[in-house]
């Protein structure tokens, strides 16, 4: 894969993205392309700010008080910060994935359709469940126990759970928050598999502090450093081949060859 | 553990062995002292129930005015007799005035044969209960029982007699210790807790979801969390004067049905159910607020994010996640508001409980007793008797206490969706 693959498509667009936490700068002016229906990594030291950028693709950030965001993000050529658009509405379009499986304390089937079901879905909701759970990989395991509470499956199957309920709300774009790192090495192996196959279908972002997990899934890497007074930087974009055979900045070439993390 | 690796290893610390038995005698001190302090609770509840079970039960000596072998009419004993027959002896022996106004209240066509039989062994007959003695004199102290009784009331019969029966439930008051009942306290009681769960419940979870939810850390907001946590220090009788100036008093034509055209005959004031239960509802209101406030603070964060992350509002997310999984604990302060405002007194006295009335309440708007002011009101007369009939009535109030607590309990372990 060279630069000029790249098609002109983008999925949705940082420009200018300044965010706050009170007084304290934590990203520091961030442009960042996301390219439609490929998978984007964001890798980079802890602290660096990958988790508030990612958080700024569908406003979660506005749930923490002292939080502000300042900048754009386009998706679909509107600024989702826009005023007059409801965050409300930007996560239904935009789902997230968080790093500590988190599925509601009720059955599989309620699970996977309760999203659906407050955004006003009116169709038939068993088929809507089955092929959700059939994008996230899960419907052979979990078919003959649809009733049984969510919390009880293991930590993989917790997990590509909370998958199929976010694309039970029919997303274009897909944020996760380190999905596997919770997990054991094999949940860990299907999750990955699992990304690729969504890629067909959705726009991926995902934030992951294990390296050869960015170099294994993703096609295009944002590498993101600390800069002076620990403000989040965006360093180098590239495709994944690029960034890890030859990157252009020294920081890159140091943080992927695991000389400071 | 071998002494030689210990002294090896620990040769920089002086005397360990002697350290270390004594940090263990120590921890053994502080255990006694925990367990003897559960132990003296148990032993103060233990206490306090026997006494209150050795009031309830004992010997009785009663006396009757006329007994009722002499009332039997051609043999025929007073319990199978006729109407006619009964109140044949009615007549034979009460004042012409009795009878014509027992007869202007009810005539005695109207009247059961279970009523008129009763109206002669409280009229005629009546056995009055000269001395009561102690459970533990009744089982331990039976011939000094049988003594005292053949001196000082040697015409009585000795009779075994459990104060708490089927019939004090469903009695209500008497000026006769013997004759009277709770029923009308119970019902009381009922009635205003009733009425101040509805009033607190919905308000104080409410309250408590905004505080906890909607709210931003403004001056004014800590201003009302700390206003808050300061009124349910607030000792009680302050919350009854709160009462009568605001429900008694001003919302007069509120509390005595008088908007609602709903006036009770008893009581055309503001001395009514609704006042006692808006006033208890207002003294555990801040109780129910703290304590569905921690509830719902103790509900993991990540299960709102999960629930934001789906695209719902903020009250989608509240409704459908945040009160089932704090709903266990929203219960428990129920359960301590409801335990608290069963036994209060004081504030209901100032509101205007009676203290004898012998009529059910028909209404959020009559008058009204509760068991607490009953059992004070008992024990505050002359005779010993009532001391009996006191104890029971405090067991009647403890079982109804743990049957409220054991059903919200069973209402909580029902509802809790954690595991």
């Amino acid at each position: 894969m060279n630069n000029q693959e790249q098609n002109g498509k983008y999925a949705i667009t940082a420009r200018n993205l300044n965010i706050y936490y009170g007084d304290f700068l934590a990203v520091k002016e961030v442009d960042l392309d996301i390219h439609l229906n490929k998978i984007t990594a964001i890798i980079g030291p802890s602290g660096c700010g990958k988790s508030t950028v990612l958080r700024a693709f569908n406003r979660m950030n506005e749930l923490i008080p002292v939080a502000r965001t300042e900048g754009e993000i386009l998706y679909k050529g509107q600024n989702i910060y826009a005023p007059e658009v409801d965050p409300v509405e930007i996560r239904r379009h935009v789902g997230m994935v968080f790093q500590k499986p988190n599925p509601f304390p009720k059955s599989i089937y309620d699970n996977v359709a309760w999203g659906a079901k407050v955004n006003g879905f009116e169709g038939n909701m068993d088929n809507l469940v089955e092929e959700s759970l059939r994008g996230a990989a899960l419907w052979e395991e979990v078919k003959d126990k649809l009733d049984q509470n969510g919390l009880s499956l293991s930590g993989g199957q917790q997990q590509r759970l909370c998958i199929a309920r976010t694309i039970a709300v029919k997303p274009s774009i897909i944020l996760m928050d380190e999905p596997a790192s919770a997990l054991d090495p094999i949940a860990t192996l299907k999750i990955e598999e699992l990304m690729r196959e969504l890629a067909e279908n959705y726009t991926i972002i995902v934030v992951t502090h294990n390296m050869q997990q960015a170099a294994r899934v993703s096609d295009y890497t944002a590498f993101f450093n600390l800069a002076d007074r620990r403000a989040g930087i965006l360093d180098e974009f590239d495709n994944t081949e690029m960034i890890f055979t030859n990157p252009t900045k020294q920081s890159t070439e140091d943080y992927i060859t695991g000389r400071f993390g | 553990m071998n002494k030689d690796i210990i002294q090896d290893n620990t040769h920089e610390i002086k005397d360990y062995q002697a350290k270390l038995e004594s940090r263990h005698r120590r921890g053994k001190a502080w255990q006694i002292v925990f367990r003897a302090s559960t132990f003296t609770g148990i032993i103060a509840l233990v206490i306090l129930l026997l006494n209150i079970i050795n009031s309830a039960f004992g010997y009785v000596a009663i006396q009757d005015a006329i007994p009722p072998e002499d009332l039997a009419v051609n043999g025929i004993p007073i319990e199978s007799l006729h109407e006619i027959d009964l109140v044949g002896i009615l007549e034979e022996h009460l004042s012409a005035g009795l009878i014509r106004r027992l007869e202007s209240e009810t005539p005695w066509e109207e009247r059961s044969r279970d009523e008129i039989l009763t109206l002669v062994i409280t009229r005629v007959v009546e056995p009055t209960v000269e001395d009561t003695w102690s459970l533990f004199d009744s089982i331990f102290n039976k011939d000094k029982v049988l003594r005292e009784q053949q001196e000082k009331f040697p015409e009585s019969r000795l009779e075994f007699k459990s104060w708490l029966s089927a019939d004090f439930l469903v009695t209500p008051q008497s000026p006769e210790p013997e004759f009277a009942g709770v029923r009308t306290a119970i019902l009381g009681s009922l009635w205003t807790i009733a009425i101040t769960l509805l009033f607190s419940f919905p308000l104080g979870v409410g309250a408590a979801i905004y505080l906890e939810e909607y709210a931003t850390d403004t001056p004014l907001n800590r201003l009302i969390q700390t206003n808050i946590n300061n009124l349910a220090g607030v000792p009680s009788i302050i919350y009854g004067m709160l009462g009568l100036a605001v429900f008694v008093r001003i919302l007069e034509p509120l509390t005595s049905g008088a908007i609602f055209g709903a006036v009770d005959p008893t009581t055309a004031n503001g001395r009514t159910v609704i006042s006692a239960g808006l006033t208890l509802g207002l003294l555990v209101l801040p109780m129910i607020i703290i304590n569905a406030q921690e509830a719902i603070k103790a509900v993991p964060n990540s299960l709102r994010q999960a629930s934001y992350g789906m695209g719902a509002t903020r009250w989608q997310t509240v409704w459908h996640h945040v009160l089932p999984n704090a709903l266990p604990g929203i219960l428990t302060g129920a359960i301590l508001a409801l335990s608290r405002a069963i036994g209060e007194t004081a504030p209901l006295v100032v509101v205007g409980a009676s203290t004898y009335i012998t009529f059910d309440p028909s209404s959020p708007f009559s008058k009204f007793t509760t068991l607490p002011i009953q059992i004070w009101q008992w024990t505050a007369r002359p005779q010993d008797e009532f001391r009996n009939i006191a104890a029971a009535a405090i067991i009647v109030l403890l079982v109804l206490l743990l049957t409220l607590n054991a059903t919200a309990i069973l209402l909580r372990n029902r509802y809790s969706t954690r595991d």
